[in-house]
């Protein structure tokens, strides 16, 4: 560890203590891909993309509430996030209408269903679960920043 | 279902507290374990899905909702009580609740469910495709249009909360 | 009986936000409500003995003991749709507060008058 991280991790300054900042460290990788793991098995047991989305919000606010918001929002800004949120919906959209085409209702399946593609085994349900994983888990993280801006003052809008 | 019956009676108990106490910070801690009860009794009513997107949606909303009292000036509710209004709304829940007990008998028994429409998607279960998730298979696949509303909505929450929630008093600083 | 308790819920929830001014009180009352409606739709689709609806490949006579899966299914729907609401409406408590400096809606009222 270099000398400047060390000097972060004991600055106390930002964020909380270094018992907290150590254990958030190792465990957030594991929560971010339990969340991936949730999401993308939605169509094999209990689980499903809106979960999976949540448990990929949660990491990332762990994130902000261990080490502060200035180094977490780094490289996170409310621009790309809103960006991934917005991506999100768009594949949730477009997924169901490319079903429209060759005169079929929308959300038709479109793939084959000789289980070609190995995990596409179940037709687009996995990628419509991918979508609202995208959409939750990003639409959450932007809720919570645009909270943690908000400074809670008596009438400072007045 | 003895054990559905103390949990809901801890629900019951959990929410009159929470509604009662004066300070902001233990009653929203209190609505957080109102929700991992129901959290719970999702799991002895056989939907593991349910349970596992309410513990999460639990935690997030108790963030937020403690992130919307922490400063310490409003953590404590100095009010009196009105007891004319107390007293009419009680009458009212009675006469509620009286009414409900003949809508319950009306039901069909605990245990017993009429599933006309379900039987349609448990027979046609595997035909098109391999999912062994019901409520997946149902939720994106027969009613892809509620799922769509849904996430419409969320995505409508979001835009909501970027614009109200605009520093426009920081810039003006 | 079950079904009665549900409702007895749910009137604690209505008595919250029939009584209640403090904001946080009356978002509280609406997810409480919002818990009753999830218990009592969940209670009526299940079955005795019955198991989860995930589909076992190797057994056949499964589907005649499975709880009935749509009701899951709407009150997933309700979740994420209630719960979106909540996050916006703590947003809007907020910014009333930052307004008025308090969240009692009688105080608001009373600043709104003079």
């Amino acid at each position: 560890m270099s000398v400047e991280k060390r000097q972060y991790y004991f600055d106390q300054s930002k964020g909380m203590g270094i018992i907290v900042k150590t254990v958030t460290r190792l465990t957030v990788g594991i929560v971010f891909l339990f969340g991936i793991n949730v999401a993308l098995k939605g169509h094999l047991v209990p689980g499903g993309g809106v979960a999976g989305g949540g448990a990929i919000a949660l990491a990332l606010l762990s994130l902000i509430l261990a080490f502060g918001k200035e180094t977490a929002l780094k490289n996170i800004n409310r621009k790309r996030i809103t960006m991934i949120a917005t991506l999100g919906m768009m594949m949730f959209l477009f997924l169901g209408l490319i079903g429209l085409i060759g005169g079929n209702l929308f959300s038709t399946h479109f793939m084959d269903n000789e289980g070609k593609f190995g995990i596409l085994k179940a037709n687009i349900i996995p990628l419509f679960n991918i979508a609202i994983c995208l959409l939750v888990g990003s639409g959450v993280y932007t809720i919570f920043i645009t909270l943690i801006m908000l400074q809670v003052r008596k009438g400072s809008d007045k | 279902m003895i054990e559905l019956y103390i949990l809901l009676i801890l629900m019951i108990i959990g929410s009159i507290i929470a509604l009662e106490v004066r300070d902001l910070l233990s009653s929203v801690i209190l609505v957080g374990t109102v929700g991992v009860c129901l959290s719970i009794g999702f799991i002895m009513l056989k939907a593991p899905d349910l349970a596992m997107t309410q513990l999460i949606v639990q935690i997030l909303l108790v963030l937020i909702l403690i992130r919307a009292t922490i400063s310490k000036d409003v953590r404590f509710i100095n009010s009196k009580k009105e007891f004319g209004i107390f007293i009419i709304v009680i009458i009212g829940l009675a006469v509620f609740i009286n009414f409900a007990d003949e809508v319950v008998n009306n039901l069909p028994i605990f245990g017993k469910p009429i599933m006309w429409v379900s039987q349609t998607y448990l027979k046609n279960a595997l035909n098109s495709t391999d999912v062994v998730n019901l409520v997946s298979k149902i939720s994106l696949d027969y009613r892809i249009f509620d799922t769509f509303g849904a996430m419409i909505a969320l995505f409508t929450a979001v835009i909501g909360v970027l614009a109200i929630g605009r520093q426009r008093s920081q810039e003006k600083d | 009986m079950i079904y009665l308790l549900c409702f007895v819920l749910f009137g604690v929830g209505m008595y919250g936000l029939l009584v209640k001014k403090n904001i946080i009180k009356l978002i509280m009352s609406m997810m409480i409500s919002s818990y009753a409606i999830h218990i009592f739709l969940i209670a009526s689709g299940f079955r005795r003995h019955g198991r989860a609806p995930v589909l076992d490949l190797s057994n056949n006579m499964q589907k005649a003991v499975m709880v009935d899966p749509l009701p899951q299914t709407l009150v997933l729907i309700s979740i994420i749709v209630g719960a979106a609401g909540i996050a916006l409406l703590c947003v809007v408590a907020i910014r009333l507060y930052q307004k008025f400096g308090t969240f009692d809606i009688t105080k608001m009222k009373e600043e709104i008058e003079d």
